[in-house]
């Protein structure tokens, strides 16, 4: 009966501390995603900026209120704009930024095409 | 004719990647926010220096104008702008409300003692996630606030413009 009841307890015990160990990757993944505002080229997961830890700590409070990542950006973004974000949205603003290396990967398909197989042929 | 076009294209195509790099060189890299927004004050319940807790919505209201600055004994700019905010308290219009960052308390006292205390409420914002609420960068920043909406954000120290602006508004 100990042994079961050891046997509870531990598992208890581990499956909370994986659990744990998943907030921690999520944190790190969204502080890496994050640009800190006041240093330059670092992201808040680089930083050791009081702003950094301040916002690292934020981070951590609303993972811990079941805030999923999404809402955890948006929240951020409109706190701080866009701009904190590394990753640019798609807007009118983007469509060149996101849409070129598309546009370029599909003429130099045809570009190709055009060289090689049409020309065996 | 083909090989003619060919090159001229490239040297159009680099000679535009030149310009665009070459304008990004004078684009300051330190980003800067929109100042004069008007956002909601955002609700917070934070300590005060007394040791009570204070809830943002008493703090803050209609009809009058408020400073939120936000500052610390261990910033230096802060000491540069106090001045101004003690010429500011001197104004029957507008309430200063002083937002303590990460800051050791005893700093933060003797602070005051020795430059003078303009604030009326004074909070604690002891691991700076409240700052995070504002959309603050870091201290020293201050915070204009009308009808509980901000309508202006002064992002560093406030200087003798500022202080001549804030006057005006107020007026």
């Amino acid at each position: 009966m100990k042994f079961v009841h050891i046997f509870i307890i531990t598992s208890i015990l581990f499956s909370l501390n994986s659990l744990k160990a998943d907030d921690v990757k999520t944190e790190n993944e969204i502080a890496k995603n994050l640009r800190c505002l006041i240093c330059q080229g670092q992201s808040v997961y680089d930083s050791d900026s009081e702003f950094a830890i301040s916002l690292k700590l934020v981070i951590k409070n609303k993972i811990q209120q079941g805030m999923s990542e999404e809402q955890i950006y948006s929240f951020l973004k409109i706190k701080y704009g866009e701009w904190i974000l590394y990753e640019p949205e798609f807007n009118k603003n983007t469509y060149f930024l996101w849409l070129l290396p598309i546009l370029m990967f599909i003429v130099g398909g045809a570009i190709i095409f055009k060289l090689f197989i049409i020309r065996k042929n | 004719m083909k090989s003619k076009v060919f090159p001229l294209v490239l040297i159009l195509f680099f000679f535009i990647i030149f310009v665009i790099f070459f304008k990004g060189l004078k684009n300051s890299n330190i980003y800067t926010p929109k100042t004069n927004l008007e956002i909601k004050v955002p609700s917070f319940e934070l300590k005060s220096f007394e040791n009570n807790n204070i809830i943002s919505e008493t703090i803050f209201k209609d009809d009058e104008y408020y400073l939120m600055n936000i500052w610390a004994s261990w910033c230096i700019p802060c000491r540069e702008e106090h001045e101004f905010l003690m010429e500011l308290k001197k104004n029957q219009k507008i309430k200063l409300i002083g937002f303590n960052y990460k800051d050791n308390f005893k700093n933060a006292k003797s602070f005051l003692k020795d430059l003078g205390n303009p604030y009326d409420i004074i909070v604690i914002d002891e691991d700076g996630t409240s700052s995070i609420d504002w959309g603050a960068y870091g201290v020293p920043e201050s915070f204009l606030i009308y009808q509980n909406n901000i309508i202006k954000r002064f992002i560093g120290p406030i200087n003798n413009d500022d202080l001549l602006g804030i006057q005006k508004i107020i007026k």
